[in-house]
């Protein structure tokens, strides 16, 4: 049988594509209102850090930036080849080690959240 | 066995880079696919009010006052235009990736997609007002 490590690649891609499908837009309106001087109760300093403090909170902020910088990372890839960028590894390993490191960044800032 | 061809084989001449300047269709794809750059962009953005957030209130003060600076805002106004050009695209193929079958009939399309836009803007409005929005 013939060895692929697309379903690998291709299955976070779906994952991310649907998920920020849905989120993205609200998540992109929520920071624009915060930079609009209407800054929404759960992006003030103290409500932030208490909603980011839960366990699952944490494991669902970390899945959330996964799947986004991954289906980010992959679709920017086939973008890189359509406009003739023929690297394609070069290319593969740099974006997706982006995703990658953007993710454990995410974890340990979680992480390093501070208690009350 | 291959045969020798000695021929002068008509090469179509396809711009390597501006390719889908040629059609509107084309143009729409890379729209699309061009929308990862936003999404990707902002979600390190996000990465970003991570670690304000976990160096203290001052720094996450500062975040939050960079996100009031023209440059964030265009960036913003421009995420939020393309990433809703994914939601939309993304939502429109959903008929095609998962047709459902009904005994001899199949689901018509824009029940499908019709039924993923009402979630998303669902989602979208849990999200804002979950978040105190308004």
């Amino acid at each position: 049988m013939a060895q692929s490590n697309k379903p690998i690649v291709w299955g976070p891609f779906a994952a991310g594509g649907t998920l920020t499908a849905f989120l993205t837009p609200a998540l992109i309106l929520l920071t624009l209102l915060a930079g609009l001087g209407h800054v929404p109760e759960l992006l003030a300093y103290e409500a932030l850090r208490a909603f980011a403090s839960h366990g699952l909170v944490k494991l669902g902020l970390g899945v959330v930036i996964f799947l986004s910088l991954w289906s980010a990372a992959h679709r920017l890839r086939i973008t890189c080849y359509d406009l003739g960028v023929r690297a394609d590894t070069l290319v593969a390993t740099l974006v997706y080690a982006v995703a990658i490191a953007g993710t454990l960044a995410a974890a340990v800032y979680l992480l390093r959240l501070p208690a009350a | 066995m291959a045969e020798q061809v000695t021929r002068k084989p008509y090469l179509r001449e396809l711009p390597r880079t501006l390719w889908f300047l040629r059609h509107p269709r084309y143009v729409r794809y890379m729209a699309r696919e061009f929308s990862c750059f936003f999404i990707g962009a902002y979600t390190l953005m996000l990465v970003l009010g991570l670690k304000r957030l976990a160096e203290g209130p001052e720094a996450y003060a500062g975040f939050l006052e960079a996100l009031a600076s023209p440059g964030a805002i265009v960036f913003h106004l421009f995420a939020l235009a393309f990433s809703a050009y994914h939601s939309i695209t993304w939502f429109r193929l959903t008929p095609k990736a998962m047709p459902v079958q009904l005994g001899e009939n199949f689901l018509p399309d824009g029940v499908i997609a019709g039924a993923h836009y009402a979630g998303w803007a669902l989602v979208s409005l849990v999200v804002l007002w979950l978040a105190g929005a308004f």
